[in-house]
């Protein structure tokens, strides 16, 4: 009977330590008050305001450091506009073509293809259809940097993952391969 | 006569036959008139299918509003003739004041529709009489039942097979405590007593007690193994390694980063320049979401990850987001998705993603693991402090192309004698470059 007892509480002892840690809950800690301190931390849900979460957008009129004024609207006039008389205000290195290129990789390749041939692997896997080729798209360095700024029909805009920089090194990357497509 | 009888009616059975099918054959022929005509224009609606692929695709769909109205059995609602002078050249059609091309124009947000000069007529009637083609209600459906149950039998077959065998050793174990039942009670019927071995356990316990070293020694294995275990459990205090929570919407990076090979930094583009990766909000997902509606990828019916199940969650985006489908529009009615943070140092730490993300070069996939298998995600490495150091101990810095670590790389190395230096020995030991 001893035995019995011994064995079934080693067993559930065991058990215990086993099952300790619930994946779906984060563990305990020592001292939480020095891991998580008293300030908020960003997104965080508190009732300081009134819908409840930490991160408020920006006043209205705010301008980020660094922030540059775009002044062609998002409308087909803006977008026309932008493509005729919109200049890139970066020279056409070495240094911006490879920070495009490895940008463009990252936000552009995966539909539009590496080599800007529409061929990118959602338009592949059909996720994606009717990507053009740069080739058959008459395009220019500013109408590229607009429909980055905007997004233009089914391309949304990726101006939030992009600055103004980014997006010039992003338009003089792809003239480039449209170029190169061309020829 | 009654052989003229039967002729006769022979004949008047032949008659009637004869008026019932001739309209049939005059109609197959003219259904083959007409099916040679459309063969004679060439309308191949394979080839239509890869134009309209190619062209039309980005802002049509079939059966759905997206940029442009659906396509399907549009040549009914137009004129050919509208339609190809559309198709080539719209802009000019509204500048001219063409009623019905106004009239969709401002129907659809004064979205002007692309041009296509380089389309042919015979491309244009290629086009619609594939958005015109019904395909015919093929047995897909059956097939993809019949694979639905072959793939859930198993599961029930492995069930009933369980559930047979427990009860098997359930009768087994009844009936063998019913033979040792009826075996004791004969015996005790015929006088014989059975012996149980009491007393031998407690002679060995005796001997145990008595022998000095047996229990000093037991003592020290008891208190090591205990120390072993006990420190074990602390060290896992504070540690989240495998932390799995359940999320508000089921995002697949197993889908994303795996099946469709999207970058990383492609939605954590805060990787790139700042201290956080980043949660991104709504609008990246609706970058490519405003096309994907619906889910058509690899099923894993045992985990319950069907088709629906998909479609289901990018109902969630969309609510949350406020993207109205039917209208193709933003209702401005969205609410905060409550995604549960799993990466989390404590605030007594500092790191920063952009310094090791695009100084050092680091593989996403280094800390954060196979994260392209991951269908839910969990935190790989254990992110202790003796995590960082053994890494800021192996790796090396990257110093070429890097301006800023010319002159104290080449300082450094003449110190150590190395030619490649370690973080360690740049000084990211230092208390003082995290806990500050």
């Amino acid at each position: 009977m001893k035995k019995i007892t011994f064995f079934s509480v080693m067993i559930l002892m065991s058990f215990l330590t086993l099952s300790c840690f619930d994946q779906s809950k984060p563990n305990y800690q020592f001292f939480p008050n020095m891991y998580e301190s008293v300030g908020y931390s960003t997104y965080q849900e508190s009732d300081a305001f009134a819908n409840g979460i930490e991160a408020q957008l920006p006043v209205d009129g705010t301008i980020s450091r660094g922030w540059v004024p775009y002044d062609y609207p998002d409308t087909n006039e803006g977008y026309e506009l932008a493509k005729k008389e919109l200049l890139s205000p970066l020279e056409v290195n070495d240094e911006n073509l490879s920070k495009g290129k490895e940008l463009y990789n990252i936000y552009c390749a995966v539909c539009h293809g590496s080599k800007g041939d529409g061929q990118g692997i959602l338009m592949k896997r059909e996720k994606f259809l009717g990507i053009p080729s740069y080739a058959d798209r008459d395009i220019t360095e500013g109408s590229t940097y607009h429909v980055l700024m905007y997004g233009r029909n089914l391309m949304g805009s990726h101006a939030s993952q992009v600055n103004a920089e980014e997006r010039w090194q992003i338009s003089q990357y792809v003239i480039s391969l449209r170029e190169k497509l061309i020829k | 006569m009654s052989v003229v009888r039967i002729t006769t009616l022979s004949k008047s059975i032949s008659n009637l036959f004869k008026s019932l099918v001739s309209p049939l054959a005059l109609n197959s022929f003219f259904v083959l008139l007409i099916t040679l005509n459309i063969s004679a224009q060439d309308v191949d609606i394979a080839k239509g299918k890869s134009l309209y692929n190619a062209n039309c695709a980005s802002c049509h769909k079939l059966n759905k509003k997206l940029i442009g109205p659906a396509l399907k059995g549009v040549s009914a609602k137009y004129d050919k003739e509208w339609l190809y002078a559309w198709i080539k050249n719209s802009a000019a059609m509204i500048k001219a004041g063409d009623e019905q091309a106004i009239a969709i124009y401002e129907e659809y947000n004064k979205v002007a529709m692309n041009a296509f000069p380089q389309l042919s007529n015979e491309d244009i009637d290629n086009i619609l009489a594939y958005t015109d083609y019904v395909p015919e209600p093929v047995a897909t459906s059956t097939t993809v039942s019949g694979a639905q149950s072959s793939t859930g039998e198993p599961s029930l077959a492995n069930d009933i097979i369980l559930g047979l065998l427990i009860v098997v050793l359930l009768v087994l174990v009844t009936m063998l405590y019913l033979v040792t039942k009826t075996l004791t009670s004969i015996a005790e019927k015929n006088g014989i007593k059975i012996d149980q071995p009491k007393s031998e356990p407690f002679s060995i316990w005796k001997a145990f007690i008595k022998n000095q070293f047996l229990i000093f020694s037991s003592v020290v294995l008891l208190l090591l193994s205990s120390a072993y275990f006990a420190y074990g459990y602390m060290m896992q205090i504070g540690v989240d390694q495998g932390y799995m929570p359940v999320q508000p919407i089921h995002y697949s990076h197993k889908i994303h980063s795996g099946a469709n090979q999207i970058e990383c930094q492609y939605c954590h583009s805060s990787a790139r320049v700042s201290k956080h990766s980043g949660i991104p909000s709504l609008n990246v997902c609706m970058n490519c979401h405003e096309n994907i509606a619906e889910y058509n990828g690899e099923e894993d019916l045992e985990k319950g990850y069907t088709k629906e199940f998909y479609t289901n969650e990018i109902k969630k985006l969309y609510k949350a987001v406020g993207w109205n489908e039917e209208t193709q529009s933003y209702t401005g009615d969205t609410e905060p998705v409550k995604w549960v943070r799993i990466h989390n140092l404590p605030d007594f730490v500092y790191f920063n993603h952009a310094q090791h993300v695009s100084v050092a070069g680091v593989d996403c996939n280094k800390c954060h693991g196979p994260v392209e298998e991951m269908e839910i995600l969990y935190q790989y490495s254990s992110l202790t402090m003796g995590w960082c150091i053994d890494c800021h101990r192996d790796s090396n810095v990257k110093v070429k192309d890097n301006e800023y670590y010319t002159k104290i790389h080449e300082e450094l190395s003449k110190k150590y004698g190395v030619e490649e230096l370690t973080i360690a020995q740049m000084g990211g030991l230092e208390c003082g470059k995290c806990h500050y």
